[in-house]
C-alpha cells in the first residue's frame, strides 16, 4: 500500500484532496492559539534578548563616553596648566630680563634728572650788573657843560668810559649766554638717555601686559575646562581630532624619513655584521640598521623629554635640573655620535655601490665608463646621513600628540561602533518581533476559511476568542536607554522574568 | 640589580633563540662540457658564469668543474669559492674568480669522453659539504653522455633539495635527423634527476638566464 493510496480517501481524487484540505485547515485552526502563543513568545524572546543586549551595549557606550570625556578634560586641564605655566615662565623671564635692572635704571634716571636740574640752574639767565659807580658817572655825564674845554674833556672821557663799560657788559652778557647755551647743548644727550630708559621701561611693561592678557585667556580656558562645560568638551574634542590627524601625517612623513635613512645604512651595515646571517627571516644587517634608527629615535625622545618639550616619561621631567642637563648632554652626544656613524655608513654605501657597479660592468664585458667620479652624490648622502638622525629626533613631538590624542579619538571611535552595534541589535530585535507577527498573520491568512466559519458560527466576526490584539501587540517593558547601575539592570531582569 | 640581570639573560636567550640556524645561502655548481665539439661553446659558459657572479650574494657558494672522461674527481673543479659575508670582499673574490675561469676557458683542451653523471655526483658531494640552503647544479652540455670503457655510473642520484638545470643543450647532427633522440636524451636526464628527488629544468635561450633562480 503506497502513500498515494493512503491519501486517496475516496475514488475521486478531487474529493480526496478537498477532504484533506478541510482536515488540514481544521487541524491548523485548532492549533492556531498554541501556534500564535509559541510564535509570539519566540519573537518576544528574540526581541527582549536583543534589546536587553542593546541596552547593555548602550550602557557600556555611555560609560566609555563618560570616561572619554574625563580623559579629554584631564588632558585639556593638563595642557591648559602647561600653557599657563609656560606663560608664567615667560613672564618671569621677561620680568627678570627687563625689570631686574630697574633699580639701576631708576638710579640712572635720578642722576640724569639731578644733572639736568643742575644744568638748568646753571643756565639760568642772570642779567649782567653794571658797576656800582655807574649811576654816579651817568649823573655826571648828564651834566651840561658850559663850553669849558676841561670839563668837556672830562665829560667826554666819562662818556667814553661809560660806553666802554657798556660794551664790556654786553660782551660779558654774550659770553655768559654762550656758556649757558653750551650747558643746554650738553643737556641733550641726557634728555635722550632719559627718553631711551623710559621707552625701554614702557616696552617691558607693555610686554608684561600682553603676557598677562594671554595668561588671562588661558586661565579662562582652564576655568571652562574645570567647570567641565560642553563647550570646553567640544573644543577639546575638535582639538584632539585635529591633533590626531596632523600628528598622524607628520608621523607618516617621519616614517618615510626613517625608511630613507634605513636604505642609506642597510647595505653598509652588511660590511660590519656580514650579509649572510639572519635573525628570523630578516638579514642581520637589516636588523642592525633598524636598531640604529630606533636607538636614534629613542635618543631623540629622551632629548626632547630632557628639554621638557615632551612629557612622555614623567620620570625624566621630574629630574632635578642638574640631572636633566646631564641627560641633555649625554643624549645629544650619543645622537651626534650616531649621526656621525650614519654619515660614515652613507659614505661607505656610496663606495660599495660604486664597486658593485664597476664589477657589474666588468662582468658584462663593458669598459668601465660612466662611473660617477663626482663627490656631490657622496657628500649629499653623507649630509643626509648626518641630518636625518637629528630630524628624526623631533618625531618625539608629533608622537606625543599622536599618543595623547589617539586615546580620545580611539575612545570616540569605539563609542561610535558601540552605538552602531546597539542600533543593529535593536533593529534585529524589532525585525524578530515583527517577523513573529508577520508569521502569525500569514498563518491566519492560510486558514482564513476556518476563521471565517468561526465568525459565522459565533456571530462575532471581530472577536478572536480570548486572544486579544493587546496580548499580541504587547511590547516589552524593557527600557531602551542605557542602564547605568547594576541594581537597575537587576530590576529590569526581574521585571522580564 | 638581580632582576635586571635576569631580564638581560632572558633577552639574550630570546635573541639567540630567534637567530635562524637554517642556511639561506645559495650554492651553485656548474659543470662545463669540454668534450669534442662542445668545447667551442665555452664562451657562452663564460657569459653564464658572469651572470652568476653578478647575481650571487655574499655568503653564497660557486664552483665550476669540467666534464671530461672521469668527472667524479676534485681535480676537475676548475674554480670554487664561498663568498665572504662582506660585500666589498665578495666583489674582489668575484673578480678573481672571473680571471680563473677566463684562464681555464682560454687553455681548455677537449676530452674524448663525456662523464656527466660523475660530474653530477661530484656536484652533489660538494654542495652538500658546503651546506648551502638552496642548491643548484647547472649542466652546460649537450647531455650526450659517453663513458670510457670500464667507468660505471649506474648509481641513482640523491638529489633532494637540488635544482638541476641543463643549459645550452645543443642539438647534435643525429638529433636533426631524428628529433626523438634529442627528446629521449633530455627525458632520460629529467627522469634520472626527478627519481633522485631533484627538480629538473632546462634553459637553452641564454637571454632567459634569470629563470635559473626564479623557477
Amino acid at each position: 500500500m503506497t502513500v498515494a493510496n493512503m491519501l486517496n480517501l475516496t475514488a475521486s481524487p478531487a474529493l480526496s484532496i478537498l477532504i484533506w484540505i478541510v482536515l488540514f485547515l481544521a487541524a491548523l485552526y485548532f492549533a492556531r492559539r498554541p501556534f500564535h502563543r509559541a510564535m509570539m513568545s519566540f519573537s518576544k524572546i528574540i526581541y527582549n534578548a536583543l534589546r536587553f543586549t542593546a541596552a547593555s551595549v548602550l550602557s557600556a557606550e555611555k560609560r566609555l563616553t563618560q570616561r572619554n570625556r574625563e580623559v579629554l578634560m584631564t588632558a585639556g586641564l593638563e595642557n591648559a596648566e602647561r600653557m599657563v605655566e609656560r606663560e608664567f615662565d615667560r613672564i618671569g623671564a621677561s620680568v627678570t630680563r627687563d625689570l631686574e635692572g630697574y633699580p639701576n635704571v631708576h638710579r640712572q634716571v635720578s642722576e640724569v634728572i639731578t644733572k639736568l636740574d643742575e644744568d638748568y640752574n646753571e643756565s639760568a639767565d642772570v642779567p649782567p650788573s653794571l658797576p656800582n659807580w655807574m649811576p654816579i658817572i651817568e649823573s655826571i655825564a648828564k651834566i651840561k657843560h658850559t663850553g669849558d674845554s676841561m670839563v668837556a674833556n672830562m665829560l667826554a672821557e666819562i662818556n667814553r668810559s661809560l660806553n666802554d663799560q657798556h660794551k664790556k657788559a654786553i660782551e660779558d652778557y654774550r659770553n655768559s649766554t654762550a656758556s649757558r647755551h653750551a650747558i643746554l647743548n650738553k643737556m641733550m644727550p641726557f634728555w635722550r638717555k632719559l627718553e631711551k630708559s623710559l621707552t625701554s621701561i614702557s616696552k617691558s611693561i607693555t610686554n608684561i601686559k600682553k603676557r598677562s592678557k594671554t595668561v588671562d585667556h588661558y586661565m579662562d580656558e582652564y576655568e571652562q575646562i574645570r567647570s567641565k562645560s560642553d563647550r570646553a568638551a567640544r573644543a577639546l574634542s575638535t582639538s584632539s581630532l585635529t591633533q590626531f590627524a596632523i600628528a598622524g601625517l607628520v608621523l607618516l612623513i617621519a616614517i618615510g624619513g626613517a625608511i630613507i635613512n634605513f636604505n642609506l645604512i642597510a647595505l653598509p651595515m652588511s660590511e660590519m655584521v656580514g650579509g649572510a646571517s639572519y635573525i628570523g627571516p630578516y638579514k642581520t644587517s637589516d636588523v642592525a640598521g633598524l636598531v640604529i634608527i630606533l636607538v636614534e629615535l629613542t635618543m631623540g625622545l629622551f632629548l626632547m623629554e630632557s628639554l621638557r618639550i615632551t612629557r612622555l616619561f614623567p620620570i625624566i621631567g621630574a629630574m632635578d635640573d642638574k640631572m636633566r642637563r646631564h641627560m641633555i648632554v649625554i643624549t645629544f652626544t650619543l645622537l651626534a655620535i650616531l649621526a656621525g656613524v650614519e654619515s660614515a655608513l652613507a659614505f661607505m654605501r656610496d663606495r660599495i655601490a660604486l664597486d658593485m657597479q664597476a664589477l657589474r660592468q666588468t662582468l658584462a664585458g663593458a669598459e668601465q665608463i660612466g662611473l660617477s667620479t663626482s663627490m656631490i652624490p657622496t657628500v649629499g648622502q653623507m649630509v643626509m646621513g648626518f641630518i636625518l638622525p637629528f630630524a628624526l629626533a623631533f618625531v618625539a613631538i608629533p608622537l606625543e600628540s599622536f599618543v595623547s590624542s589617539s586615546r580620545t579619538v580611539l575612545g570616540g571611535l569605539v563609542a561610535w561602533l558601540l552605538r552602531i552595534f546597539a542600533f543593529l541589535l535593536r533593529l534585529l530585535g524589532n525585525i524578530g518581533f515583527y517577523a513573529g507577527r508577520f508569521i502569525v498573520n500569514i498563518y491566519d491568512l492560510a486558514i482564513f476559511p476556518a476563521i471565517w466559519l468561526e465568525g459565522i458560527i459565533l456571530g462575532t466576526r471581530g472577536k478572536k476568542g480570548a486572544f486579544s490584539d493587546a496580548e499580541i501587540l504587547e511590547d516589552s517593558p524593557l527600557v531602551e536607554e542605557a542602564v547605568d547601575s547594576f541594581d537597575k539592570t537587576l530590576q529590569i531582569k526581574e521585571h522580564q522574568e | 640589580m638581580k632582576k635586571f640581570f635576569a631580564l638581560a639573560i632572558v633577552l639574550c636567550i630570546l635573541i639567540v633563540g630567534c637567530t635562524d640556524t637554517k642556511s639561506r645561502s645559495t650554492g651553485v655548481y656548474m659543470l662545463l662540457d669540454t668534450s669534442g665539439t662542445y668545447a667551442v661553446e665555452l664562451e657562452k659558459a663564460q657569459k653564464i658564469l658572469n651572470y652568476l657572479l653578478g647575481v650571487l650574494a655574499p655568503g653564497d657558494t660557486l664552483a665550476v668543474a669540467r666534464i671530461d672522461t672521469g668527472s667524479f674527481s676534485e681535480k676537475d673543479i676548475v674554480a670554487k669559492i664561498s663568498f665572504d659575508d662582506r660585500p666589498s670582499v665578495a666583489n674582489n673574490q668575484k673578480r678573481l674568480f672571473m680571471q680563473q675561469v677566463d684562464k681555464f676557458v682560454s687553455s681548455v683542451k677537449g676530452s674524448p669522453y663525456t662523464d656527466i653523471s660523475g660530474g653530477i655526483l661530484q656536484a652533489i658531494e660538494y654542495l652538500n659539504e658546503a651546506g648551502s640552503g638552496k642548491k643548484y647544479v647547472l649542466i652546460f652540455s649537450d647531455l650526450k653522455e659517453e663513458l670510457a670503457k670500464g667507468y660505471k655510473r649506474d648509481i641513482p642520484f640523491q638529489l633532494p633539495a637540488f635544482n638541476v638545470i641543463a643549459l645550452n643543450v645543443t642539438k647534435l647532427r643525429g638529433d636533426n635527423i631524428d628529433p626523438k633522440e634529442y627528446m629521449a636524451r633530455v627525458e632520460d636526464w629529467r627522469s634520472k634527476v626527478e627519481k633522485g628527488g631533484g627538480e629538473w629544468g632546462m634553459i637553452n635561450d641564454l637571454e632567459r638566464l634569470n629563470n635559473i633562480f626564479t623557477n
